[in-house]
């Protein structure tokens, strides 16, 4: 599913609908959603500490010239795969070159979706 | 948007695409649970369940008495507990007292009953500013509080969650519970915001 799906639900049931997301977007991208599901989904099958995790996100947010929270969210849970090495520096720069080369010879971004 | 957003924005997004087909790969989680917690947090977690507590502790005084004595027992009656809402304190608004939260550390909020937070709440502005001048925040979201009303801010940890319980509109007392939930939101439970007013012909 799309993210941008969300846009339409608060108004489904018109002046009796409960209030949702009030008007705003709970992910503004798809691969923050995606950056999120994977980070629950590693804490619900205790793959990693999730407090391990927050420390690096508190770190990451609380720093000088902070990027944005998805990016930091993203930066922290690497850093706890990188450090429970469960990847691996190497393989995960050989991956995003993979990718980045297969999304550079196709201009149809569908593919971001990946799990549609 | 200009061309080094979009390279900065498509580079962001390629490490998140990269991480999770490693991890996909080596087993340690699959597309389908990753598929499914984002589904839980768009669809069926949010405002929305916090608006049902509300309501329901606007109808029922001895609810309100549990909720405001054991807050994550009294949420779990209702359903709503767990991930990122294990200890829940819910703090009442009164015609003395309004309550705000904030997480100044980084951005823990009450998942179970209010959703993922929103990108102002996350913001180093309110992070910072709602602890030093909570009356000039809470202007700025169009609240306006008469002098006497003592502000207090609620600082969210790892471990406790705050939810505002806030206080009941005016005119809506012959309105039934599930009425009332409609007028409950977000913010009012954030403590940016008040709960909406009735419309005139309910």
């Amino acid at each position: 599913m799309s993210s941008r799906s969300l846009a339409s639900i608060t108004s489904d049931d018109g002046a009796t609908a409960l209030p949702r997301k009030n008007g705003e977007l709970v992910f503004e991208a798809p691969w923050e959603s995606r950056a999120f599901g994977v980070a629950i989904a590693l804490h619900d099958a205790g793959a990693i500490d999730f407090e391990a995790f927050r420390a690096r996100l508190i770190a990451e947010i609380g720093g000088a010239g902070a990027a944005a929270y998805y990016e930091c969210w993203l930066r922290a849970l690497e850093q706890v795969l990188l450090e429970h090495e469960l990847v691996s520096a190497a393989e995960l720069e050989e991956r995003s070159t993979s990718i980045a080369h297969d999304w550079a010879h196709d201009h149809d971004h569908e593919h971001l979706h990946g799990h549609d | 948007m200009s061309v080094d957003h979009d390279h900065v924005h498509d580079d962001v997004a390629v490490r998140a695409a990269a991480l999770e087909a490693l991890l996909v790969e080596k087993g340690l989680i699959s597309t389908d649970a990753i598929d499914a917690v984002v589904d839980l947090y768009e669809n069926d977690i949010g405002p929305q369940n916090g608006a049902r507590v509300v309501a329901r502790a606007w109808v029922d005084e001895a609810y309100r008495d549990r909720l405001r004595q054991n807050g994550t027992a009294a949420i779990a009656e209702l359903g709503y507990g767990g991930f990122e809402g294990d200890t829940m304190v819910v703090v009442e608004n009164t015609p003395e007292v309004h309550n705000i939260i904030v997480c100044t550390l980084c951005s823990c909020y009450p998942w179970p009953v209010l959703g993922l937070p929103p990108s102002w709440y996350k913001s180093p502005a309110y992070r910072a500013r709602v602890v030093a001048e909570p009356r000039a925040v809470l202007a700025e979201f169009g609240l306006e509080l008469a002098d006497h009303v003592e502000v207090r801010v609620w600082d969210s940890t790892a471990e406790v969650r705050y939810l505002v319980l806030p206080m009941r509109p005016q005119g809506t007392e012959g309105l039934a519970e599930e009425e009332l939930a409609t007028l409950v939101t977000r913010d009012s439970m954030v403590g940016t915001g008040v709960p909406l007013q009735p419309v005139a012909a309910a």
